[in-house]
């Protein structure tokens, strides 16, 4: 199931929006392309970032996927349990699997981000 | 794209492929983690038919392989088989390959599937050369190549084809039925395991009966990515990868497949040359002991010998040990390889990373009782 309580990127991230903050994670689908994790580039709390900057990477057996945030804003907290624990991000990517929390800048979300039920369509697609 | 004729039995199973050398290959089922440990602890079966087989035969079969590989297969018994390359004039690698001896007229090369039809060029052109006295076959379509490896591949497969596999010696083989099939104590993994040639039209049905007698040992069928990881801490070149054109036996560590003494081979005297002379590039190992992974294309520079850098040709995560590892390519003009131990860095995303160089392999699987 995709949880309908927040918002999600064509890229198979998605993003939790409330009280002027924004969890960014990536999707149950993007967790199971990128196969097991085993390592997660996280970016140091205070940095600013601008929407659709990369700001980090998300690393797996195989493969390498940057993380892209879809708003801008400023580091809040990283996720530290993926430093010993990476595979929370396939185990349970919309919870305990988060990536980072942004303080969101003046200008709000990108609005070209889904619906869970857009984002659903677009994976049946 | 190729398809092996097991591509069946891989969509059952649930694998998900990716394409390999011209072939669509199964590159995990249940998930690169848990089949690389399935073959360290218990046992994987892997589907490598896209592997070349080329056979080799007649009176000048041998002095044909001579000439062109630089190990000694003069050496080699029937029923025995020797690591060897195909090299160029430079002693660079073309490709890297097994030599089966069936007997001292009869051998059996086999080939990476990326370079099976430039080898097969070769050989039928040394061959031509030698008029009737040697026939050169490609004989990969109608063979299959399973592979089982890891600590219970002797049990498992002595129940599957008989008691007699466990009784092989590392790089010895037999027969079965005839030639259909052909059971070869090898590997890709760093563990004990065997090498499986059968009849194309045979392999389905041998995979299933691997899947059902070997599933109380653990078999578990393993992709192309738990292959590479576990090679990779074994230490093993993966060619067109770690070693090509570029690269000769003596820069890759792999000094011991050249016979000096067995008579001129192709490339020997570039060799020679570098034996001499010292060679400037060497592949090294490498251990990241900050936090990354350093991987295919990124650089590695050894910090206390300046000018001595190079890519990454081999990196991942390696599951055995829990951190990264690599090997490298480095130009090391002037001063030798550096010593295993030195201080090292990778830089990934703009971000330099700690290593260290350390000897190969990463991984030895530990003596068991027998």
């Amino acid at each position: 199931m995709i949880p309908d309580d927040r918002l999600y990127t064509a890229q198979h991230e998605w993003l939790k929006v409330e009280d002027g903050e924004a969890v960014l994670g990536i999707t149950d689908f993007a967790q199971q392309e990128l196969g097991d994790v085993v390592f997660v580039e996280l970016p140091a709390p205070g940095q600013e970032f601008a929407a659709g900057s990369e700001i980090g990477a998300i690393e797996s057996v195989k493969a390498v996927a940057e993380i892209y945030t879809p708003v801008a804003g400023s580091v809040e907290t990283v996720n530290d349990a993926l430093e010993d624990a990476p595979e929370l991000v396939n185990e349970d990517p919309y919870d305990g699997g988060w990536l980072v929390r942004l303080r969101l800048g003046d200008e709000g979300p990108r609005d070209d981000l889904m619906t869970a039920a857009d984002y659903e369509a677009q994976l049946a697609g | 794209m190729q398809r092996t004729v097991l591509y069946r039995r891989h969509v059952e199973s649930g694998a998900r492929f990716g394409p390999f050398a011209g072939y669509e290959m199964p590159i995990q089922y249940e998930g690169v983690l848990a089949e690389h440990r399935a073959v360290r602890e218990r046992a994987g079966m892997f589907d490598v038919s896209h592997m070349g087989e080329i056979r080799v035969r007649g009176p000048r079969a041998l002095p044909l392989l001579q000439r062109l590989t630089p190990n000694d297969v003069g050496a080699l018994h029937p029923f025995r088989a020797q690591y060897s390359a195909l090299l160029t004039e430079r002693g660079t690698f073309i490709d890297d390959l097994l030599v089966y001896c069936l007997d001292p007229e009869d051998y059996l090369l086999v080939v990476n599937a990326a370079s099976r039809a430039r080898d097969l060029e070769l050989l039928e052109a040394a061959a031509a050369a030698l008029g009737h006295d040697v026939r050169v076959d490609d004989e990969s379509d109608e063979t299959a190549l399973i592979a089982v490896q890891g600590p219970r591949a002797a049990e498992i497969v002595s129940d599957v084809v008989g008691g007699e596999a466990a009784e092989l010696r590392y790089y010895s083989f037999l027969h079965q039925n005839g030639e259909e099939r052909m059971v070869s104590r090898t590997g890709y993994t760093g563990e004990d395991g065997f090498e499986i040639y059968t009849a194309a039209d045979r392999a389905e049905d041998l995979w299933a009966e691997f899947l059902v007698r070997g599933s109380d040992a653990g078999l578990t069928p393993a992709g192309l990515g738990a292959r590479d990881t576990l090679r990779l801490e074994a230490g093993m070149m993966l060619c067109g990868q770690d070693i090509d054109e570029e690269t000769t036996p003596i820069e890759a560590g792999l000094s011991w497949i050249v016979k000096w003494k067995k008579g001129d081979f192709t490339g020997r005297d570039a060799l020679v040359r570098q034996r001499e002379n010292g060679c400037r590039h060497r592949l090294v190992g490498f251990e990241v002991e900050g936090r990354g992974i350093a991987r295919h294309g990124h650089r590695l520079t050894v910090r206390d010998a300046p000018g001595c850098a190079g890519p990454v040709t081999s990196g991942a995560f390696a599951p055995t040990l829990g951190r990264a590892i690599g090997i490298a390519r480095l130009d090391c003009a002037g001063g030798g390889p550096p010593e295993p131990g030195s201080a090292a860095a990778v830089t990934v995303r703009g971000r330099e990373i700690d290593c260290r160089i350390v000897r190969l392999p990463f991984y030895r699987r530990p003596k068991r009782g027998v």
